[in-house]
């Protein structure tokens, strides 16, 4: 009768761990074949996002050059992010010849879901420098919680 | 006001004259180029980067705009990525000749403004031809 060992292998071991890094691995190998910056026309609605996990938060980056704060609209409804806004600042002094014009102006308005439940109360927002960062506080559903181990 | 909706426009990645030993990305920022009677104006998209961050030069008709991004530690695990940070760099070759002393610039909300004042103001001279 076939025995398996199962001793030998480390109990608390994330089945997902060895996925995780081949696929990890694949990224890294299929980015090495584009030119850098090439592989950025994933996000087609402005603004591109960056988000980011940690314990008890998201955040979440976009560049938004031009965008003043006035501009712009937040909302979190349920696990849906909201980002509305308009960039709108060309001269229109008479007399002026436009040799490039590669700065785009309009409206935009994007909608993520959240990939994590937060809390609608406490969500800040900063536009610094033409960067937009919102933190988000998870909820404390999802917030890990910090267990004591107490010895006996 | 403008209805049109707003796309992402991707990153070209720049490529500074000699290599570099760091290993650092550079960005070609977007511009807006215009030209009065008196100046040329030049705009260009810098997120991130701060007033310290901005270099500026002006050799030989070569104009060079490098903004430089305070290294920020990435917060957290990364979910989703649609867009990389990097420096940035441009450099334009200028027609004009520009009074060196008063180029100004400016660095609002993300975006760089450079002023170049011409030196001579360009003034249609007439040449009067006579038949002697």
């Amino acid at each position: 009768m076939p025995y398996v060992h199962f001793i030998d292998r480390p109990t608390f071991r994330n089945p997902w761990a060895e996925f995780e890094r081949i696929r990890k691995g694949l990224d890294e190998l299929s980015r090495s074949y584009f030119e850098k910056g090439e592989g950025q026309s994933r996000a087609n609605v402005y603004p591109a996002l960056n988000i980011y996990e940690e314990a008890d938060r998201l955040v979440i980056t976009a560049e938004m050059p031009w965008v003043k704060a006035a501009d712009l609209d937040l909302s979190v409804e349920g696990d849906t992010l909201t980002i509305q806004g308009k960039r709108d600042q060309r001269q229109n002094e008479s007399g002026v010849s436009y040799h490039r014009r590669e700065i785009e102006s309009g409206s935009f308005s994007r909608a993520i879901a959240l990939p994590i439940k937060v809390d609608p109360e406490h969500v800040s927002a900063r536009l610094a420098n033409g960067i937009l960062t919102i933190t988000l506080m998870k909820a404390a559903a999802v917030a890990p919680r910090q267990i004591h181990v107490t010895t006996e | 006001m403008t209805t049109q909706e707003l796309k992402v426009q991707g990153k070209k990645a720049a490529q500074p004259g000699d290599e570099a030993t760091k290993n650092e990305t550079y960005f070609a920022p977007h511009v807006d180029i215009y030209e009065t009677e008196r100046k040329v104006t030049v705009v260009a998209e810098m997120p991130g980067v701060t007033v310290e961050g901005v270099d500026l030069s002006l050799e030989d008709n070569i104009l060079t705009i490098q903004g430089h991004r305070a290294p920020s530690e990435q917060p957290g695990r990364t979910i989703l990525e649609e867009y990389e940070t990097g420096h940035y760099l441009r450099r334009f070759t200028v027609a004009e000749t520009i009074d060196q002393e008063k180029i100004a610039a400016a660095l609002v909300d993300g975006v760089l403004t450079v002023h170049l004042p011409k030196a001579v103001p360009a003034q249609p001279r007439k040449i009067e031809v006579r038949l002697g």
